[in-house]
């Protein structure tokens, strides 16, 4: 009876969630519907309510909706190379996320999954391009990189109690251009490949760092979808995100590593090594980064531009976004990442004369804020469903 | 007809999974001090908060002068005159007694503060009732009784005639203690009501004109005081009889468990040292106990003991090893358990469920752990054992999020964990601390068993009574020192008292004279 409640507290949680999810959508369709309608009426010519309607439905919420489903309407997927590369998108959202929200549930903010992802795209890309090595032995590097940036704020927090936010935001940039300077290397590095001002594909370097993808032949639905550039790397993001809440949940070292989160004085009397937990939980949550940027720069979809790249991945900080969504929880964060891979695919499908692609970044922006009154929609859902429930005549439980 | 200045009729209110009012009524006369009684969890604070506009009853009326009030918030509660003092304070550390007590009701002339006037009230209201503070200290600076007038003062200067003190004395010194029941009967004297929330039998008898029970959220009964003695009350609050002394056989001590050699340990607070080389010995079998007036050393000795803060100099052994610079889980393993002083900040990891901190000890044992995965169902069901044999007290069992549960509730699960792992040495620090009369005797019993059977208790109390009930040698610390060791049979509450003060001292001889009657050799 008490777990039918523990239960009924996390769907609640759930529930809450697509009630952000919902009204975050309804306030981007608004907007929409406010551009649209700025648009007809600077024209000068009669229009009608439904044209307003229709236009910012056709041409921009439902492409936002459809995603990578663009170009094949509601149908079944074909071979589309918009579904792939949103496919391909999720696996390093969904590690970043993993890594933001793991660390917050040990009492930690990894404001540094940006840098930790850049120093494990540098350390796959490395492995791939200098050591020639195939795609398992890249991504571990990337999971090493990572960690090692994870863990030096982790240091100085355990050690010297500085706050992880100060050092995280520092190692960022200084993990963006060291990463940077050490590809470029006055364009005489190895990696970098002056013709094109970018890093070397791995195509033509090293084909073997390419994750597998199931050789599409097209032959199944399957095959047609996890084709170049989506790889089995998605499947790898999600059983990392399945490991990571066993470990979470069940083992000894989650306990540990929560308690240390939840209260550092308590667990320092039972004896938990306080300092030793910090550094590992900074560590994991950086090697998740890193592993994140392995998922994504090995699939050979995208080169790095060490000359353009002087703004930190943006993939660190949605990071944040999709592991808040997902109240940290590792099996949320999977489907709080396929939601924002799917709205950024299709943000910049929208006619770009009539709405700016931002308007995806507005409803992810809304989400996130709606996030914090969460916990007010659960509460709410929850006396409003225990009041009912109650017995008139109930006794006090022991 | 009765002059009823604030009448609380048939309140309701109901968190989910727990009643924590059922139809409660209290009726408050002009001018009186009514005690309200119950037991760890039985709805007082829920009672005055209803009242204080911080809940809102599910039903039931709230009448002042007779005339039917809602509270909605602690705003309306002040509008009618209606104060509380909390039991953990809501003071501003970094503000000034006197800024503290007009924030909130500050007075001004074009925008701008107006301290003058405010300053003149504060001091007159100060010197009326004897509640004496320097309106210029900071409040992180001045003593936990002074904190406690600064909160009695907040409602002064909002002119509240009915003032709420909940659990006002369980911070304080017995001397503290004392002065407070004086302004109380000054208070009652001008006409003001109060009602105050204390388990402490002694006090309502000293100090209350009547006093109503509550029990597991019901209403019991209202007595006057006068008519009534400390065994009724305790039976109309526990609902049996509870003996008041401690029975307990001889003590026989056995053979040095812990031994500590010139401790020294550095204070947080100033650069002179909290401890100053201390030395004693704990035998098995036997309860010591350290006595004090707080903030003499006796904390940071205990912190410096179970490996919480770093001693600066000297050796601790325990059972014939040094421990000095041991970590905290080795202490632990070799058999020490911890009852700490704070039981938030230590105790507990108060966003955890109950059956997981009552594990908090030995979730890595054998017994609730392999592979590295903890078995829950072994963690489950240990802890209804321990919810069970220590009468924890929760809405959700084991599933209670600890910081959900009433804070005398969370001191039976530390005791109850601490207790049951059965180590060499227990270092229990106020263990009773905010108990009701019925869960500090089974505690009580439960030390003397641990002690019986060959534990070293090491005891920490603030508490006169407890000190000279369950102790077999008394060490009473004044300034980081031990001035003073004592045989609870032949040592009364006045000769210790002294001492705590620092007004009297052995020296060195007599202090071993004094073991050498226990018939205990201190090094």
């Amino acid at each position: 009876m008490l777990n039918k409640r523990r239960f009924i507290q996390g769907l609640f949680t759930l529930v809450s969630a697509i009630i952000c999810v919902l009204i975050g959508l309804a306030l981007g369709f608004i907007i929409l519907v406010v551009f649209s309608w700025s648009s007809y009426s600077s024209k000068g010519v009669p229009y009608t309510v439904g044209q307003v309607f229709s236009t910012a439905w056709e041409q921009g919420f439902k492409r936002i909706l459809l995603g990578g489903f663009y170009n094949l309407g509601w149908k079944i997927p074909t071979r589309s190379l918009l579904l792939r590369s949103e496919i391909c998108r999720i696996a390093p959202l969904l590690m970043c996320g993993l890594s933001v929200g793991f660390a917050f549930k040990t009492g930690l903010f990894n404001i540094g999954a940006a840098g930790q992802y850049t120093l494990g795209a540098y350390g796959a890309l490395m492995c791939a391009l200098i050591l020639k090595l195939p795609w398992w032995a890249c991504l571990l590097a990337s999971v090493l990189f990572g960690a090692v940036w994870g863990a030096i704020p982790g240091f100085f927090k355990a050690y010297f109690n500085i706050n992880e936010v100060i050092t995280s935001i520092m190692f960022n940039w200084i993990g963006l251009y060291g990463v940077n300077t050490l590809m470029y290397g006055n364009g005489k590095s190895v990696m970098y490949n002056a013709n094109e001002s970018k890093v070397w594909k791995l195509v033509n370097k090293n084909a073997s760092a390419i994750i597998p993808d199931m050789k599409g032949d097209g032959s199944t639905l399957f095959n047609k979808v996890f084709t170049n550039p989506s790889t089995i790397a998605v499947f790898i993001a999600i059983a990392v995100a399945i490991v990571l809440y066993v470990v979470l949940n069940k083992t000894v070292f989650g306990y540990e590593l929560k308690a240390c989160g939840y209260s550092k004085t308590a667990a320092k009397y039972a004896g938990i090594n306080e300092k030793r937990n910090i550094i590992l939980a900074m560590a994991i949550a950086g090697a998740l980064a890193g592993l994140g940027a392995g998922l994504f720069y090995l699939t050979g979809t995208e080169q790095w531009n060490p000359q353009e790249n002087t703004a930190l991945p943006a993939m660190g900080f949605d990071g944040i976004s999709v592991a808040l969504l997902a109240s940290s929880n590792p099996i949320g964060t999977i489907f709080s990442a396929i939601f924002k891979a799917h709205i950024a695919t299709g943000g910049p499908k929208m006619e770009k004369t009539l709405f700016p692609s931002e308007i995806a970044d507005v409803i992810s922006g809304t989400i996130i804020y709606l996030c914090a009154f969460m916990l007010l929609f659960k509460n709410k859902l929850a006396a409003r469903v225990f009041r009912r429930s109650r017995k008139p005549e109930g006794e006090i439980k022991k | 007809m009765d002059d009823y200045v604030i009448e609380m009729l048939h309140i309701t209110k109901t968190f989910p999974g727990i009643r924590a009012n059922d139809d409660v009524t209290l009726q408050l006369k002009r001018g009186e001090i009514h005690a309200l009684l119950g037991e760890n969890g039985a709805g007082k604070s829920t009672l005055m908060s209803v009242l204080f506009g911080l809940y809102q009853p599910d039903s039931g009326e709230i009448r002042k002068d007779g005339k039917t009030v809602h509270i909605k918030d602690p705003n309306d509660a002040n509008a009618l005159h209606i104060g509380m003092v909390h039991q953990h304070f809501k003071l501003v550390d970094v503000f000034s007694v006197l800024d503290n007590i007009i924030l909130g009701a500050e007075t001004t002339k074009y925008g701008l503060l107006k301290k003058d006037e405010a300053r003149r009230k504060v001091m007159e209201l100060s010197q009326r009732y004897g509640l004496m503070v320097d309106p210029d200290a900071l409040v992180e600076d001045i003593s936990v009784g002074m904190q406690q007038r600064v909160e009695i003062l907040k409602m002064l200067y909002r002119d509240n005639d009915i003032l709420i003190l909940d659990e006002p004395t369980a911070v304080l010194t017995p001397q503290e203690i004392d002065e407070l029941m004086e302004i109380m009967r000054g208070f009652a004297r001008e006409g003001k009501s109060i009602l105050f929330i204390t388990h402490k039998l002694n006090e309502i008898m000293a100090v209350s004109d009547r006093c109503s029970v509550l029990r597991k959220g019901k209403y019991i009964g209202t007595v006057e005081t006068k008519d009534t003695t400390k065994e009724e009350l305790s039976r109309m609050m526990v609902g049996r009889d509870v003996s008041f002394t401690v029975d307990k056989a001889p003590c026989k001590p056995g053979d040095t468990v812990l031994s500590v050699q010139g401790l020294t340990v550095p204070s947080k607070l100033h650069s002179n040292n909290a401890v100053k080389g201390v030395s004693f010995d704990v035998h098995a079998g036997e309860i010591v106990c350290l006595a004090g007036i707080e903030g003499n050393g006796q904390s940071d000795l205990v912190l410096a003991l179970t490996g919480l803060e770093k001693a600066s100099a000297g050796k601790i052994e325990f059972c014939g090893k040094d421990i000095t610079h041991s970590p905290i889980r080795k202490r632990a393993l070799a058999g020490m358990s911890h009852i700490p002083e704070d039981r938030h900040k230590h105790g507990l990891v108060l966003d955890y469920s109950l059956e997981n901190n009552m594990s908090l000890q030995r979730y890595f044992e054998p017994e609730f752990e392999s592979l590295g995965f903890i078995k829950q169902k072994k963690v489950h069901s240990y802890a209804e054992k321990l919810i069970s044999e220590y009468d924890v007290r929760s809405a959700e069992g084991p599933y209670t999020i600890a910081r959900a549960m009433s804070g005398g509730n969370q001191q039976k699960a530390i005791v109850g964990r601490e207790l049951d792992r059965r180590t060499k040495l227990l270092v229990a620090v106020q263990p009773t601390r905010g108990l009701d009369v019925g869960a500090i005797e089974s505690i009580h019993k439960e030390i003397i068993a641990a002690r019986d059977a060959g534990t070293a208790v090491l005891l920490m109390s603030l508490e006169l009574e407890e000190v000279m009930s369950l102790s077999d040698r008394i060490l009473v610390m004044y300034e980081g020192e031990i001035v003073g060791e004592f045989d609870p049979q032949k040592v009364t509450v006045q000769e210790l008292g002294l001492y705590m003060a620092g007004a009297a001292r052995q020296d060195i001889s007599a202090a071993s004279d004094a073991a050498a009657r226990g018939g205990i050799a201190n090094a």
